[in-house]
C-alpha cells in the first residue's frame, strides 16, 4: 500500500487536484478495454508538465512503487491496467501539440495528444498523418506509440513506428532520454527510439513524440465487391496483392457479421453474401484511375457476385458506413466483446479464415471475422456474456486455439493490440524462451526495480 | 454492512445493462464533462465502472459513488455514440433513484421536490411571489438579453448573469385554450412545462401564435405540472411520479393528436423517461403514458413533420437578412435524434439566412441542477460554447430548449457579447406577425 507521506509528496509535486487517492476515483483507474479482471491502483496522478514528470517517475522508482503509464485506456491486451496497490500516471495533462513543421513534415507532440486531433490538425495544415487505429478518436499518440497501434491504413502505410522519427523520455531514474531526430536519417547511436517503440510501458516512460508526415495522396477510389463463397473472397484478397496493387485498405467482412451491421443499420447489405471485400486505392489521380480498372477487373476474374465503385464521396462513404459500424453491430448482439487481432501472412489468409470458422464450430462460439485482410490482421470477435462460466470455458480455449491456428500459418499473436497481460503467457509459442530471456535481461537493466508496468509483455 | 446488501440487491435492476459496456472509451470523445475535467469519473465509462463496483461490495458506504454518478449533464452524448448500445440514460436515472432511496434526500432537495415542484399550484404561487420580490435582490445588467445579477453577494446566484423570473407567468396570460383543429385538421396539446411558463412567457405566447397561424387546434389545459426531470435526476422518484400522474389526468390522450412542446427537456422526458419510469404502474396507465409517448413532439418537429410551414409569410421588403446561427439542445439531437426540423424552420423564414456553427451540437453545459450544483464546470463548458457562436458571426443563435437559452445568455452576458438568444419558434411567430404589419408585403 502507498504510504500516505508519499502520497503528499505526489501532491507536493503536481498538486493535490492532480492526485486521486479516494477510492471510487481509483476505482475508474482499475481497467482498460481488455477483458481482463481490473486491479485497483493506490493512488493515481496526472503530471501537467515535462519535468514533474520526470520527477514522478524518479519517486515511484525511489519508492520501489509499480508505475502504469495511461493515456485513455483503450488498450485491448490489458497494457493500462495496474498492478494491485501501484500507481496510475495519467497522461491526459501533457496533451499540447508542441510543432506542426510543414516544411520539414514533422510533428512533436506530448504522449496525452489525442490521435484524431492531431491528424485533423496535419489536415489543416495539408499534410497527412496516415495510422489510424480503431480508437483514434479517443486513444492517445503516447499510447499508439508504447503498444505500435495500427489500423485500416496499414496495408499501404504502414503501422505507428513506421512514423516515429523521435522520442524524449524518462529512465526509471528520472533521467531524460533523447532518440532520434528530426532528421530523415539518424544513424546516431543505438537505436533506443525502436526499443521504446510497443514496449508497453516496461522500459520507459514517453515525453515527447516526432512523428513523420507525409503529403495527402491527391485521388482516391473505393469499392465494395460481394462474394458467394467465402473461399473465393480471400483467395482475391492474395491476388490483388499477388498482382503487385497495394490498395490504402483492403477490409473484409464475414456473412456473421455482414448480417450484424444490416440488422443494425439497414444500409442494404447483401445479408446471404458469404463475404464482403472493400477496397481503396490512393495516390496520383492517372495511378488511382489504372489501379481502380485492375482491380475492378480482378474482382470480376476472382468471381464477385456485384461491385459496386463509388463515384463520389457520398458514396465512399456509404462504403465504408459498413465497416466501421462493424464491430459496433456486432458489440450489440452479446454483453462480452473479445476482440482478438492475430495476424498471418496475407496469402494465408483463406486458410485462416477456414480455420476461424472450424474454430467457431468446435467451441460452439459465436464469432465474427472481419479486419484488414490487406496487411493479414484479422478481427476475429467473439461474442460472449463472461458471466457464463461454461461458455467462457470455452471462449478461453477458443482464444488459444485461435493463437496456435495463427502461430502454425508462420503469423503473429498480435497484428496492432499488444502483448499486454492478455497475451503474455502465450508469448514463449510465438518468440521461444530466448527470446524472453533476453528481454527480461534488458528489463532488469532498464528497471531494476521492476516498477515499469510489471506483468506485461514478459510476465513477472 | 448488511445495508449494502440491500443496496446490491436492488442494483440487480441494472445489472444486465452494466454488463452490456465493453470499456472501449468511446464515450470519452463526446463527453462535454471529460472534455472540461479529463477525470475517468466524471465519464460514462468510469461511472458504469463505478456502479459495477457497488455491485461487487466493493465500497463500504455508496455516498462517493453517488457524488461521481450526479456530477453528470445527463445530456445522453455518451449514449448517442455508444458502439455498444449501451442505455447509459436509463442506468444512469435508476440508479439515482436507488441511491437517493438508500441514502435519502438532501434538506434542500426535500424542500424543492417534496414540498413545492411536487404541488404545482403551491409551486406557481411561490414562483408569482418570488417574481415580485426579485427585483430588490437583483438588478437587470444586460438589457438586450434580458439578463440581471445579484444586487448584493448571494452564494445561489453567485455571479451568474441569470433570466430573471417573469414578471406575469404565462398560464395568468393564457390559463385554460381549448380551440378545435383548424383548417390543418390536427389539434394539439401544448405542454408548457415550467421554464417556459415561469421565465420565457413570450416563447409560450409565440408558440400559441405559431399554432394558430399554422390552423392548428391547441388544448391548454389548467394547472400543467412539471415534467418531473429535476425530480427523477435527482433520485426523486416519489415526486416525478406524482407529478405524472397529475399531468396524466390534465392531459386526456384521446383528445388531441400530438402534444407539442417548445423545451427539448420536456420533449425528451415525456417521450422517454416517462414511459421508463411508468414500468412499474398499471396496466392501463402504462399504455396511456404510452400513447402520449407516442404524441410527444418538439414544436419545430411538428410544424416540419406535418408539412404545415407552408404558411409562413415572405417578405416584400429588400433588407439586409439576418444571421442566425443554430445550438442543438442535446435532449432533441441527442437523445430524440431531431436536428434536422429546428433548421428546416429556420431555412424556410425569409429575412434570415442560416449559418450552421461549429460544434452546433455540443452541450452548452447546462444540465439543470448541473449548473448550480457545478457551475464553475457549467461555465467552462458554456464557455466552449459561446467561442463557437461567435466564430459563426451570427447576431442571433437561436435554439429549442429553454434551459440551454438560460445557460448561453449566461454566457454571452458575461462576455458582453453583441449577441441575441431566441427560441426557434420566436422567430418564426415575429415573421408571422410582422406580416400582419405589413399585409402588402404578402
Amino acid at each position: 500500500m502507498v504510504h500516505a507521506a508519499i502520497v503528499k509528496q505526489l501532491k507536493d509535486l503536481v498538486g493535490s487536484q492532480n492526485v486521486f487517492d479516494n477510492k471510487a476515483d481509483r476505482v475508474t483507474y482499475a481497467y482498460d478495454a481488455a477483458v481482463l479482471e481490473p486491479q485497483l491502483p493506490a493512488v493515481v496522478v496526472r503530471p501537467e508538465n515535462s519535468e514533474v514528470l520526470g520527477r514522478v517517475v524518479a519517486l515511484c522508482n525511489r519508492e520501489g512503487l509499480p508505475l502504469t503509464v495511461r493515456g485513455a485506456g483503450t488498450n485491448l491486451s490489458g497494457g493500462a491496467i495496474p498492478q494491485q496497490g501501484g500507481v496510475v500516471l495519467l497522461t491526459n495533462g501533457l496533451n499540447r501539440i508542441l510543432e506542426i513543421n510543414s516544411e520539414d513534415m514533422y510533428a512533436v507532440v506530448q504522449p496525452g495528444v489525442i490521435t484524431a486531433q492531431l491528424a485533423a490538425a496535419v489536415e489543416a495544415k495539408g499534410l497527412f498523418y496516415p495510422p489510424d487505429p480503431g480508437s483514434q478518436a479517443v486513444s492517445t499518440l503516447g499510447g499508439n506509440v508504447a503498444e505500435n497501434a495500427g489500423g485500416l491504413r496499414g496495408l499501404k502505410y504502414g503501422v505507428t513506428a513506421d512514423y516515429v522519427m523521435g522520442l524524449r523520455f524518462y529512465d526509471v531514474e528520472g533521467n531524460l532520454i533523447k532518440t532520434g531526430s528530426r532528421t530523415v536519417k539518424c544513424a546516431t547511436g543505438y537505436n533506443l527510439k525502436a526499443l521504446m517503440i510497443g514496449s508497453e510501458g516496461t522500459l520507459g516512460v514517453l515525453d515527447e513524440i516526432t512523428l513523420k508526415l507525409i503529403p495527402p495522396p491527391r485521388a482516391r477510389k473505393s469499392m465494395l465487391a460481394v462474394f458467394d463463397q467465402m473461399e473465393r473472397a480471400s483467395q482475391t484478397v492474395a491476388a490483388i496483392i499477388a498482382h503487385h496493387i497495394v490498395p490504402a485498405t483492403l477490409e473484409f467482412l464475414d456473412n456473421f457479421t455482414i448480417r450484424a451491421v444490416e440488422d443494425f443499420s439497414h444500409a442494404g447489405l447483401p445479408v446471404e453474401a458469404a463475404a464482403i471485400l472493400l477496397v481503396e486505392v490512393d495516390g496520383h489521380p492517372g495511378q488511382v484511375a489504372e489501379e481502380g480498372e485492375q482491380v475492378e477487373a480482378i474482382l470480376k476474374q476472382m468471381g464477385a457476385k456485384d461491385i459496386q465503385v463509388a463515384r463520389d464521396d457520398a458514396q465512399r462513404d456509404r462504403i465504408w458506413a459498413a465497416r466501421r459500424s462493424a464491430l459496433s453491430a456486432l458489440a450489440k448482439l452479446k454483453p462480452t466483446v473479445v476482440l482478438e487481432d492475430a495476424t498471418v501472412p496475407r496469402s494465408k489468409i483463406p486458410a485462416m479464415v477456414h480455420a476461424l470458422q472450424g474454430i467457431a464450430r468446435r467451441f460452439d462460439l459465436a464469432i465474427g471475422t472481419f479486419g484488414h485482410a490487406g496487411d493479414g490482421n484479422l478481427h476475429p470477435t467473439i461474442l460472449t456474456d463472461k458471466r457464463d462460466k461454461g461458455e467462457w470455458q470455452r471462449v478461453e480455449a477458443a482464444i488459444e486455439a485461435i493463437f496456435d491456428e495463427a502461430l502454425a500459418l508462420g503469423g503473429t499473436l498480435s497484428g496492432e493490440h499488444g502483448t499486454g497481460l492478455a497475451k503474455a503467457g502465450f508469448l514463449k509459442k510465438e518468440t521461444g524462451q530466448g527470446a524472453i530471456l533476453l528481454s527480461r535481461r534488458i528489463k532488469s537493466a532498464l528497471d531494476p526495480n521492476r516498477i515499469l508496468n510489471p506483468g506485461k509483455i514478459i510476465g513477472d | 454492512m448488511a445495508d449494502m446488501h440491500a443496496l446490491v440487491r436492488l442494483m440487480r435492476e441494472v445489472e444486465d445493462q452494466l454488463a452490456s459496456c465493453m470499456r472501449c472509451g468511446m464515450c470519452q470523445s463526446v463527453c462535454p464533462l471529460y472534455a472540461a475535467t479529463g477525470r475517468e469519473a466524471d465519464v460514462a465509462r468510469g461511472k458504469l465502472a463505478l456502479l459495477d463496483g457497488l455491485l461487487r461490495e466493493m465500497f463500504d458506504r455508496p455516498d462517493s459513488v453517488r457524488e461521481r454518478l450526479d456530477r453528470c449533464l445527463l445530456c445522453g452524448s455518451c449514449q448517442a455514440g455508444c458502439p455498444s448500445g449501451v442505455r447509459v440514460m436509463d442506468i444512469f436515472i435508476k440508479a439515482r433513484a436507488i441511491l437517493a432511496g438508500f441514502s435519502g434526500l438532501s434538506f434542500s432537495q426535500k424542500m424543492i421536490f417534496k414540498g413545492m415542484l411536487a404541488h404545482p399550484a403551491l409551486f406557481d404561487q411561490l414562483t408569482f411571489w418570488s417574481s415580485r420580490f426579485q427585483k430588490l435582490l437583483t438588478r437587470p445588467i444586460n438589457e438586450m438579453l434580458g439578463t440581471s445579477c445579484a444586487r448584493v453577494m448571494s452564494p445561489l446566484i453567485g455571479d451568474r448573469h441569470f433570466k430573471p423570473l417573469a414578471d406575469r407567468p404565462f398560464h395568468h396570460e393564457v390559463p385554460f385554450l381549448d380551440t378545435p383543429a383548424g383548417r390543418s385538421g390536427r389539434k394539439v396539446a401544448f405542454f408548457v412545462g415550467c421554464l417556459l411558463d415561469k421565465i420565457f412567457p413570450k416563447v409560450a405566447g409565440d408558440v400559441v401564435t405559431v399554432l394558430e397561424k399554422a390552423g392548428v387546434g391547441q388544448l391548454i389545459p389548467q394547472g400543467q405540472a412539471c415534467c418531473g426531470i429535476p425530480a427523477l435526476s435527482a433520485g426523486d422518484t416519489q415526486t416525478f411520479q406524482k407529478l405524472l400522474r397529475h399531468n396524466l389526468e390534465r392531459f386526456p390522450v384521446d383528445d388531441f393528436d400530438y402534444l407539442v412542446t417548445a423545451c427539448a427537456t420536456c420533449t425528451s422526458t415525456i417521450r422517454k423517461l416517462w414511459p421508463l419510469m411508468a414500468e412499474k404502474e398499471d396496466t392501463s396507465t402504462r399504455r396511456r403514458v404510452a400513447r402520449i409517448a407516442e404524441k410527444t413532439l418538439d414544436i419545430s418537429q411538428f410544424l416540419v413533420d406535418e408539412h404545415l410551414l407552408t404558411d409562413v409569410p415572405s417578405v416584400g421588403r429588400a433588407s439586409k437578412p439576418t444571421e442566425v446561427t443554430y445550438h442543438d439542445p442535446c435532449h432533441l439531437k441527442k437523445s430524440l435524434g431531431v436536428s434536422a426540423q429546428p433548421r428546416t424552420v429556420l431555412n424556410a423564414i425569409e429575412g434570415i439566412r442560416f449559418v450552421e456553427m461549429e460544434g452546433a451540437d455540443q452541450c452548452c453545459g447546462m444540465g439543470g441542477s448541473f449548473n448550480i450544483k457545478y457551475y464553475e464546470i457549467s461555465r467552462e463548458i458554456g464557455e466552449r460554447k459561446r467561442k463557437a457562436i461567435q466564430a459563426s458571426r451570427c447576431s442571433v443563435v437561436a435554439t429549442s430548449c429553454p434551459a440551454c437559452m438560460m445557460q448561453i445568455s449566461d454566457v454571452l452576458s458575461r462576455g458582453g457579447d453583441p449577441i441575441r438568444v431566441r427560441h426557434v419558434v420566436e422567430l418564426l411567430a415575429e415573421r408571422w406577425k410582422d406580416n400582419d404589419n405589413y399585409p402588402s408585403a404578402h
